[in-house]
């Protein structure tokens, strides 16, 4: 392409929006009236059909959570969050409930087929030829979650065979109702924190996992999150269970519709892992991060949390957080079991006027235990990015071992990179080490790939990705394909 | 700089003896600040790993302008002897907050001014400097002018109180360097029975200017230290700073250094060695607010017994900071099932074109090194004491003034004999 034509392109594709999942699907809704009272959980618990027990515990979240207020120790700003200014129930408008994908509104399908989430159960032929353009992938499950509730849930036969129940949450309280009340809040309790205790108010819905004894779960699980209605917030609510000896990866993605004005997004994820058990964790987050004025934008302030619960027991958390105007957010691992394993492996990106606080925490309890902690953050245009974690051995985590590396790489010097590692040992044998820097892309490498003809965003691009390369080989193959697209299309216009 | 978020215990003890009578603007602020926010516990950000909780209840005193003479002489005597000072070495001594000219021996080349509040108190929106800022009634002014080589001095602090009484000392000292001046400062303090000092120093080091300030508390076990430093300098200029925290039941020293021109330098060392019950914390905040400056940190933790370290450590590097050369280090040994280490080595960088970096390491003795010496017949005790001492060296070294390190390294020596003991 002549060089001309190529500047031109260049500079167009600047102009317009680089997110591309910022439509919105015109689909006829059920909603709360906005505001937040007791009236509003009994509505949800009544709407959602859900057993006693589950409304007081509700209940009881939603008293916490009046008396708590929001923290404020994070580095992000914002002015302050109208909570009785929100819909806390949104849910697409059905005629009796979809038994089948033939029944769920083909609006909705469009929405996910725009998207790129596959909810046709394609069966992987070999010899298949697929069109032109197309990868051949795994199959892969998925429950899809619109604004407050489950639309589908796929592949749940295949699983079912294997004992696997996969299955929107608000189902799982109906048909499993000794497991959900056995687990929920047992990792993250109703009044962990103020944003815990507002999902367990009025959590709408959310995926449930549970693996029985020595199953290897045989597919991908894996959850999208679209937030689409407005004026709305989405709490949704995921609990995994995976027992002794059983394994299972899970991923997470998420978008929502471009807006001026601020939406609020409140998750909480509990993970239990027992003796010899092994999650895997997967997060894509690539809510709509607001406009180059920062206008707009999700925020993203999220509660999750795993416990090691047995020994030998294996929890791994993967991220790449290129989305939300804010982001507040610490997948955390408490590793009880004597010989488990915690992993955090995070990209975090932020351009124009995002914020992003995330990290981890690790909380040694048994012995021998050991976690590692991979931390990459990116900051350009106007945005601020911190990296904040805790490590911390507990009297009792004899031998137990950390490591923890966290990189900042700061593009343009109007962004800002931070880094607040909390470091805590009350063990004798507990060994702790931890690193981290902060600098700018190197001019050589700049140098070194401009010269052999990659144009200046090109090269960035090709650093960047060999800068988070060693969280993205963490990923899933074709989730690493789209992160890495995703780390480029978020830096676009960042350099230049 | 520190948020203070109004969460803490009553100040009262202390704001009871604020009479407003002076009408000082600074004081009346520190009132409002501590009427306002209290003493921090843990919960304020800042104070994270250090409550002030137990300070509450102590009914502190003001100290007797007359101290117990021959208690005074022999903490000097013993300090003297202890560190092998120099017998000719200048020095100015203060005693229960006040100065003592009758036992300092002044340098030449350096101009000593007593506190006059109206002048000298600085305001500073943190609480250990409010606090002193409320009752501040002496302290020294250090003034070296521009192009002068003061060469060695000792400032002293010797403490003694009463049985019985709780005091509570707030001297408020100032160092003032001009431009291409030079001062190598022991900041040695000392102390006998209940008390709380609470010492804040201002230093500024003009352009071209050297400062060197080698800290060592050796505080009374009972006793609490809450120390500020607050340095600014300028082009070209240094403060260089060692940390040795011996003393105290609670102690906390805390420096906030900025980089205000070109080419500064900054160092920020320190070691706490603790063992009982003892808690010490060092805390900092580096602010790089030009270009090209370069600071340096390496803080160790050697601990014993119930011992608890706390290090928070922070370098803000503003958006004109390019060019910055940040680096610190952490290191902590546990000696014991007990004690305890909480580190908060953080960055906050606003520029881009910086290096920046820093590492923290928490473990105990290896046990490799250990049975390297054992086999070679060095006892146990001895082979512990060998790595210690060689984990302790990459810090004390670090000192510029060969004669103040040698001060440092038999503290370090003591500390050692006696913990055995």
């Amino acid at each position: 392409m002549p060089a001309i034509a190529e500047t031109r392109d260049a500079v167009e594709s600047l102009g317009q929006s680089t997110y591309k999942w910022g439509f919105e699907t015109e689909i006829e809704m059920d909603m709360a009236p906005k505001g937040l009272t007791e009236d509003t959980i009994r509505l949800i618990s009544h709407r959602k059909q859900e057993p006693e027990w589950l409304l007081e515990w509700r209940l009881k979240a939603f008293q916490a959570w009046l008396g708590m207020t929001e923290p404020s120790w994070a580095k992000v700003s914002h002015p302050p969050i109208d909570f009785q200014d929100a819909h806390y129930y949104a849910a697409p408008k059905k005629k009796a409930g979809p038994k089948s994908l033939e029944e769920v509104d083909p609006e909705l399908l469009r929405t996910y087929e725009k998207l790129g989430i596959p909810l046709h159960e394609q069966a992987l032929l070999a010899g298949v030829e697929l069109p032109e353009g197309e990868v051949a992938r795994p199959p892969v499950a998925v429950d899809a979650v619109f604004d407050s509730v489950s639309v589908v849930t796929t592949f749940r036969e295949t699983l079912a065979k294997a004992g696997v129940i996969f299955c929107p949450i608000s189902e799982a309280v109906r048909e499993h109702p000794e497991l959900v009340r056995r687990y929920l809040g047992s990792v993250v309790p109703v009044a962990d924190n103020f944003y815990a205790a507002l999902n367990s108010a009025v959590f709408t819905d959310g995926s449930f996992v549970y693996v029985p004894k020595g199953v290897r779960c045989p597919m991908e699980l894996s959850t999208y999150f679209r937030i689409n209605a407005r004026n709305t917030g989405q709490f949704e609510r995921t609990l995994i269970v995976v027992e002794d000896g059983a394994s299972v990866s899970y991923l997470e993605g998420c978008t929502a519709p471009m807006r001026d004005e601020n939406q609020l997004h409140a998750a909480v994820v509990e993970l239990v892992a027992m003796d010899d058990a092994s999650i895997k964790y997967s997060t894509v987050q690539n809510w709509y991060p607001g406009d180059e004025q920062g206008r707009g934008g999700i925020y993203n302030f999220v509660t999750k949390r795993g416990a090691c619960r047995g020994d030998r027991s294996k929890i791994s958390w993967t991220q790449v957080e290129t989305g939300s105007a804010i982001t507040w957010k610490y997948p955390s691992c408490i590793l009880q079991g004597d010989g488990a394993v915690g992993e955090f492996y995070s990209v975090a990106v932020t351009n124009n006027h995002q914020q992003a606080d995330t990290g981890t925490k690790m909380i040694h309890l048994g012995r021998n235990t050991r976690s590692t902690i991979i931390a990459k953050t990116i900051s350009a245009g106007h945005s601020d990015s911190t990296y904040r974690g805790l490590v911390r051995m507990m009297p009792k985590a004899a031998g137990a071992r950390n490591f923890t590396q966290c990189d900042s790489l700061l593009i343009g010097d109007q962004c800002g990179a931070h880094t607040v590692p909390y470091i805590e040992s009350r063990n004798l044998s507990a060994k702790i080490e931890h690193e981290a820097t902060t600098s700018k892309i190197s001019e050589d490498q700049l140098f070194y790939c401009r010269q052999r003809g990659l144009s200046e965003e090109d090269a960035v691009g090709l650093i960047v990705n060999g800068f988070c390369k060693d969280v993205l080989k963490e990923l899933p193959m074709e989730f690493a394909v789209e992160a890495q697209k995703l780390l480029q299309i978020s830096l676009e216009g960042s350099v230049g | 700089m520190n948020a203070i978020a109004p969460v803490g215990v009553s100040a009262a003890a202390f704001l009871n003896r604020y009479t407003g009578g002076d009408g000082n603007a600074t004081r009346a602020q520190a009132a409002d600040l501590l009427r306002k926010t209290g003493l921090p516990r843990s919960g304020v950000e800042a104070w994270k790993y250090t409550s002030l909780r137990t300070l509450a209840d102590i009914p502190f005193a003001g100290a007797p302008v007359q101290a117990d003479e021959a208690a005074v002489d022999t903490l000097l005597a013993d300090a003297v002897r202890a560190y092998d000072l120099d017998a000719d070495l200048p020095r100015a001594v203060m005693v229960n907050g006040r100065f003592a000219p009758d036992l300092s021996r002044l340098p030449d080349g350096v101009s000593v001014t007593r506190f006059a509040a109206g002048a000298d108190l600085t305001a500073h929106d943190d609480v250990a400097s409010a606090l002193n800022a409320l009752l501040a009634e002496d302290g020294l002014t250090l003034t070296v002018a521009s192009g002068v080589d003061a060469g060695r001095m000792v400032l002293l602090s010797v403490v003694v109180a009463p049985d019985g009484v709780a005091l509570s000392v707030h001297p408020r000292h100032r160092i003032v360097l001009g431009a291409g001046a030079r001062l190598s400062v022991l900041d040695l303090s000392v102390g006998r029975g209940d008390y709380l000092n609470n010492p804040v120093l201002d230093v500024a080091v003009a352009k071209g200017g050297h400062l060197i300030h080698a800290k060592l508390q050796t505080e009374d076990p009972a006793a609490r230290h809450l120390a500020v430093v607050h340095a600014e300098v300028g082009a070209d200029a240094s403060y260089d700073s060692f940390t040795l925290t011996l003393g105290a039941a609670l102690a906390r020293h805390e420096v906030h250094a900025r980089l205000n021109a070109e080419g500064g330098i900054v160092h920020v060392n320190g070691a706490q060695l603790l063992d009982g019950r003892q808690i010490a914390d060092l805390t900092s905040v580096i602010t790089h607010a030009a270009p090209s400056c370069n600071s340096r940190q390496t803080v160790k933790n050697v601990l014993a017994g119930h011992a608890r370290g706390v290090f928070q450590g922070k370098i803000l590097v503003e958006r004109v900071a390019q060019k910055t050369d940040g680096y610190q280090m952490n290191q902590a040994l546990l000696l014991s099932d007990h004690a305890e280490i909480d580190a908060k080595p953080e960055l906050e960088i606003y520029a881009d074109d910086v290096r920046c970096s820093h590492g923290a390491t928490v473990g105990a003795l290896d046990a490799d090194q250990l049975f390297y010496l054992r086999s070679r017949g060095v006892a146990g005790e001895e082979a512990r004491a060998i790595l210690v001492k060689a984990f302790l060296h990459d810090a004390v070294e670090l000192m510029g003034d060969e004669a103040l390190r040698a001060v440092l390294n038999r503290a370090v020596e003591t500390w050692w004999t006696r913990k055995d003991a």
